[in-house]
């Protein structure tokens, strides 16, 4: 494994974690706190769009967001030849 | 069958498995002491981390928090799941890597200093006791409540089933042991919370059926379930249920303090040190979070049903009618059931022989009260913790269910003290022992010296357990502050900032933890000594309104901020040191446990 090779993979990773904590930033202190006010005029089903993001919604988002990072982390892995055995 | 009995035979047998796990799964090494033998599949890791984070307070309280205080209660669903993603993105992959058996033997390692080390045990010890302490006293109360134990029988006996499968087995043992734990709890948990969303909703789904039409016992009322309560709460002049009542900023700040604090937490951190791969350890945060988020999306739903159901039960028609309040004599039998426990109180103030429950704080709606002939909430005690615990019999269920719900309790606790109590043994048996004090110890010493830490740390838990000192109510405040203001902070900068060094971190992390004790014990009284508190722990008091709950957040990032300044205003860390992070920054290489 050359140095530039593992520059380019520890780059390749702080770029995809960075992606997936702005999302995060977004679902939950976006979305469930700082806009949850004015998106609870919007509904789905019976849940105020806010209040859904607070207290389920950004849950399944940050389930998402692990199993990409873990499934596009694998790639990455394989891409630079740096995977386990 | 009698209840009594039911509840003996379902808890009795879920421990009778405990045991035979823990016969079953001994440690011989110090590596399978340690970190179960680094050979738990990433998914049964992810089980037993679900079982490791959710205590007591996440299985019993949590849904009578979220009952009583709606949507500002968000803040502890969205913080204890979203610093999962911190855990799996941050930490769990690159000290997988590295390859040790606890976590400030990385900070001791990665920042080359016993001082390091020392600062790092110090946090862990004192956030673990707290947190410990917890879940002792929910055995206690688990066990006074459904079997009639008295509490102090009811710990030693929770005390003696972790001595016998943690002493034991240690990690591997806790591991298989919290796996048919969570199994039990998430069982207790999710029944009786698809019964009342069938009852309340005729939907199945929890989740789903927080989001539907409000249709008791399959009536259709034309009103959303959440509409509908936040409709009969304001008629009775408490905030509506889904909007915010607390400021956005401590909102924010306590949410981001409990997700970088559950990143923080060692005997969290550690289950990840257990998978056999780097990659497992990615994927394993995710399929912890799976079976935590069955539990944390479930738990909305029974506190608005539980929060609805109590409402609706006390006021059965238009405020303000005489003949609208239950009468006492009509009370359902959970409730006759629960007042003898003393979680629950009622008196007839205006001696109607009805119930009156209303929010007799809010003074505008107070007066409108007392034209009706009202004088004051009658419902003098309503203990949160019963939103959970009664459940099945407000639902109507049958007894097993009720029993299964005190086996849940049992197993949420446990399993938590359990890993609590590994995170202090090891830290005493490797870290101090091992690493600063007995360097030469054999590892068959260093494994009864383990042994002997965790006998010694499940003794001392039992015994705060049953003499809680003041410090114990305030796990939120203490362990989480400490977790996010010194150790996750000093974790994150050791593997993303090559540049961090030992005179960097000692001076993040002391001085992150000292804003953060300072600024709890300002308001709480100095180590939680009543009556020492430099200003009343009030809003109005706090500045920029952040609670002391709240305040770990601003503490990891005062740790941030001068463990980077004094990082590069002196030298770089040695050469070996900089390898070090260059090699737990890639998968490759990882190898077995490396311990010694």
């Amino acid at each position: 494994m050359t140095p530039e090779n593992r520059a380019a993979y520890w780059k390749a990773n702080v770029r995809l974690l960075t992606i997936l904590l702005v999302i995060w930033f977004l679902v939950s202190y976006g979305a469930g706190i700082l806009f949850a006010g004015p998106l609870n005029a919007i509904f789905i089903g019976g849940y105020p769009l806010g209040f859904w993001f607070a207290q389920q919604g950004s849950i399944y988002v940050f389930l998402v967001l692990i199993f990409v990072y873990a499934v596009r982390m694998n790639q990455l892995d394989k891409k630079f030849d740096v995977h386990e055995d | 069958m009698d209840l009594k009995i039911l509840t003996i035979i379902i808890v009795g047998a879920t421990f009778a498995l405990y045991i035979g796990i823990a016969i079953w799964a001994r440690a011989a090494t110090t590596g399978e002491f340690y970190v179960a033998g680094k050979g738990v599949h990433p998914v049964l890791n992810g089980m037993a981390t679900a079982a490791d984070w959710m205590s007591a307070a996440s299985f019993i309280s949590m849904a009578g928090l979220i009952a009583f205080s709606g949507f500002d209660a968000s803040a502890y669903l969205m913080g204890w799941t979203g610093g999962y993603v911190l855990l799996a993105l941050l930490l769990a992959p690159y000290l997988r890597k590295f390859g040790k058996f606890t976590v400030p033997e990385f900070i001791g390692d990665r920042y080359y200093s016993q001082t390091a080390r020392i600062v790092a045990v110090i946090c862990l010890i004192v956030a673990s006791v707290t947190y410990v302490i917890g879940q002792m006293k929910g055995v206690g109360v688990a066990f006074s409540s459904f079997l009639e134990v008295p509490y102090t029988w009811g710990v030693v006996i929770g005390m003696t089933i972790v001595f016998i499968y943690a002493v034991l087995g240690g990690m591997k043992g806790i591991t298989y042991t919290q796996i048919a734990q969570y199994v039990v709890l998430i069982t207790a948990y999710t029944i009786p919370a698809i019964f009342i969303s069938l009852h309340l909703t005729g939907n199945p789904l929890p989740q789903i059926g927080l989001g539907s039409e409000y249709a008791p016992g399959g009536d259709p009322s034309g009103i959303a379930l959440l509409a509908k309560l936040d409709q009969v709460v304001r008629d009775l002049g408490f905030a509506e249920y889904t909007a915010q009542k607390g400021s956005t900023i401590n909102i924010f700040l306590l949410t981001l303090s409990l997700m970088i604090g559950t990143a923080g937490l060692p005997h969290v951190i550690i289950r990840f040190f257990t998978v056999p791969k780097v990659k497992d350890a990615r994927s394993s945060a995710g399929w912890a979070l799976v079976f935590i988020a069955i539990l944390y999306t479930t738990a909305p739903a029974v506190g608005a049903m539980a929060r609805l159901n109590l409402v609706e039960t006390i006021q059965t028609g238009p405020v303000g009618e005489e003949t609208s309040n239950i009468e006492l004599s009509a009370l359902p039998t959970w409730m006759l059931r629960w007042e003898k426990t003393g979680l629950l109180a009622w008196e007839d103030k205006n001696n109607d022989g009805r119930l009156q429950y209303y929010d007799d704080k809010n003074a505008e709606f107070a007066a409108k009260a007392e034209q009706w002939g009202w004088k004051g909430s009658e419902l003098t005690k309503i203990d949160r913790d019963i939103m959970v615990i009664a459940n099945p019999e407000i639902a109507g269920l049958p007894n097993w269910v009720i029993a299964l719900v005190a086996a849940g309790g049992l197993a949420a606790a446990l399993s938590t003290a359990a890993g609590l109590l590994l995170a202090i043994s090891s830290a005493i048996s490797h870290d101090l022992l091992k690493g600063v004090f007995m360097p030469r110890i054999s590892e068959k010493a260093e494994l009864l010296a383990g042994r002997i830490a965790m006998a010694g740390a499940i003794l001392l838990a039992g015994w705060l357990g049953i003499n809680p000192p003041g410090f114990a109510a305030e796990v939120v405040a203490l362990a989480f502050g400490l977790a996010a203001s010194s150790i996750f902070p000093a974790l994150m900068m050791g593997i993303f900032d090559k540049r961090a060094n030992s005179a960097g971190a000692v001076a993040g992390m002391l001085a992150g933890l000292t804003f953060t004790l300072v600024y709890i014990f300002w308001f709480k009284g100095w180590f939680f000594i009543p009556g020492t508190n430099m200003a009343p722990n009030t809003p109005d008091n706090w500045i920029l309104g952040i609670s002391p709950e709240a305040i770990g957040a601003v503490g990891a990032m005062v740790n941030f901020i001068v463990a980077y300044v004094v990082s590069h205003a002196t030298a770089p860390p040695p050469e070996h040191i900089q390898h070090l992070v260059e090699d737990i920054r890639v998968p490759k290489g990882a190898g077995e446990a490396t311990g010694h």
